[in-house]
């Protein structure tokens, strides 16, 4: 138990560099096991939250602009959505990657990109806006005709009837299909590391921690159970967020119109 | 491969283009295209065989069958990510080589696992350490295959499952009404049926599945990702006749366009795909092309 605790003091902030430099080499522990995936998991839950921010207001940029009548502003949103929809995330990341060392060579002002932390963060955040941008856009179609209508009828128009109409209630008939995205984002955050980018000084995330664990075994036993663990304990807490939020944006509707989550985790995108 | 690409540093550009694209090694890398098309061809079916099977036995009235069938669809859904494609290939082939182990070499007395290694017998290793390395790739690439067909097999079943469930009652109650057997009501009536409400869920999975093919990288099979990594790196003249610098962003680009080229075909058959299982159909869309029709 004592040295448990001296674990976790060398190796509970080791994915950010701080604590002992050396990984461990040999005689593995069960405690250094959960430690350092754990450790690891500091940067799952970093890309997941400030790409699932950040694209949750480009997401609603895009369905409005694939909802629009203008050819001009359709057109764009149309191709980005299928861009990033219609390829794999995994050669996303390379190409990023690749285009990133790229620029490095133009302008040293690109260098921080090639790094995972911005430069993932960046393809990320693409990514689940667009996928996220599909989700309310389909919302968007599908807000009932009364609702637009009554707010017409009120005088409202513009700004104020979509801030006060169609916007909650887009989120609200988006909200179970945007938490299953949100679960895939942070199941898709795992990817980082095996793509392109390097895991500076063996600052990784919780499966490049699992897989060098595994590597050095020859066990996959323990780290990936671990690791599985892990995440289903994040997924709970993405999924009892989300309801919580699910239960506000339909506090007005009687209980049994009201939409029900239904958890369909993804593998990959 | 054409005569004049003996002295490529002369060569203007279009012509030594034509000479580096058609190389030995880039012919690798077109081979692992269709690498990951075989790929998606044996999995796709596979996949939905035991999404198939899955789904009946989820179906089943036998009570253990039932929670077999259930467990497997929860069980492989439940696991995120691609930490199931790491660790079940290195569990499927350790398993595979401890069954092996346990028949072949019974007089083997030391520990499987000792520390940190996994030993098995010589005779146990699969493939055996003698086989050329056709073996060892094919080997690796069926691992794979049967990874990808388990994991899409527990999506496909929920997906069957569930249309399954979607076909009206009243088309059952009416087989039966005409005196059909279980089984029968099962073939004749179920299954014919069943797929237009699969297709929504069955197209989606195969969209996914054939985002999931970059992965086969990870599993160690030199696919597109492998080649386009190793062909694209900086190349300098004393290694080969083609000097370049860093072009592994063009190469990561092709698979790009590749892949949504795949994706946009796919859509388009898929969707015909869907017109044509709606046709007759008691559902809206087979109301509308009635209509239509009509």
């Amino acid at each position: 138990m004592e040295s448990c605790l001296q674990t976790i003091q060398d190796y509970g902030l080791r994915s950010l560099g701080i604590g002992e430099r050396l990984l461990p080499r040999t005689d593995f522990t069960l405690c250094e096991h959960f430690t350092l995936i754990g450790s690891g998991m500091i940067w799952n839950i970093y890309f997941g939250i400030m790409a699932l921010v950040g694209g949750f207001f480009f997401a609603t940029a895009l369905a409005v602009a694939k909802a629009s009548r203008r050819r001009w502003t359709r057109k764009p949103a149309e191709w980005f959505i299928f861009v990033f929809r219609g390829s794999p995330l995994f050669i996303q990341f390379f190409f990023a990657y690749f285009l990133f060392l790229n620029l490095k060579g133009v302008s040293p002002l690109f260098d921080p990109f090639t790094a995972a932390w911005l430069g993932a963060l960046i393809v990320l955040f693409l990514n689940t806006a667009a996928y996220s941008g599909e989700i309310f856009y389909g919302a968007l179609r599908s807000i009932p005709k009364g609702d637009v209508e009554a707010a017409d009828a009120y005088g409202m128009t513009g700004w104020p009837r979509f801030r006060r109409i169609v916007w909650p209630t887009m989120l609200r008939l988006a909200w179970p299909a945007y938490t299953n995205e949100a679960i895939f984002l942070f199941h898709a955050t795992t990817l980082v590391f095996f793509s392109g980018f390097p895991a500076w000084q063996q600052r990784g995330d919780a499966l490049y921690y699992a897989s060098y664990f595994a590597d050095k075994t020859f066990n996959p036993f323990i780290p990936y159970p671990i690791l599985a663990m892990y995440f289903i304990v994040f997924t709970l807490v993405i999924v009892s967020v989300f309801g919580l939020i699910n239960r506000r944006l339909n506090r007005h509707l009687p209980s049994e119109r009201r939409a029900r989550m239904r958890i369909r985790p993804n593998l990959l995108r | 491969m054409f005569s004049y690409c003996t002295e490529p540093d002369t060569l203007g550009t279009f012509r030594w283009f034509s000479c580096y694209l058609t190389t030995g090694v880039h012919f690798s890398f077109y081979w692992s295209f269709a690498k990951v098309l075989l790929l998606l061809a044996i999995t796709a079916p596979v996949a939905l065989a035991f999404g198939f099977l899955g789904a009946m036995a989820a179906r089943a009235r036998f009570a253990p069958l039932s929670w077999l069938g259930k467990a497997y669809i929860a069980i492989v859904r439940g696991v995120p990510d691609i930490a199931f494609f790491m660790f079940f290939v290195i569990a499927l082939d350790q398993l595979l080589e401890w069954g092996r182990h346990q028949i072949l070499c019974s007089d083997w007395d030391q520990a499987i696992w000792q520390g940190n290694d996994f030993i098995v017998c010589p005779q146990a290793k699969l493939p055996l350490s003698t086989a050329p390395q056709v073996v060892h790739e094919t080997y690796g690439f069926f691992i794979a295959v049967f990874t990808f067909a388990i994991v899409f097999g527990a999506f496909a079943a929920n997906v069957l499952f569930g249309a399954m469930r979607a076909v009206p009652r009243p088309q059952l109650e009416t087989a039966e009404a005409y005196g059909m057997s279980r089984r029968q009501t099962f073939w004749h009536i179920l299954v014919p049926q069943m797929w237009v409400y699969a297709l929504p869920g069955l197209s989606n999975l195969w969209m996914v599945l054939i985002k999931a093919t970059p992965l086969l990288f990870l599993l160690g099979i030199e696919d597109i990702v492998y080649w386009a990594r190793e062909l694209g790196g900086t190349k300098t003249a004393r290694f080969t006749d083609y000097p370049h610098g860093d072009w592994r962003m063009w190469y990561f680009l092709v698979l790009l366009v590749f892949y949504l080229g795949f994706t946009r075909v796919s859509e388009v058959v898929l969707e015909r795909m869907m017109v044509r299982l709606t046709h007759g159909q008691a559902t809206t869309g087979g109301e509308a092309q009635r209509k239509a029709a009509a």
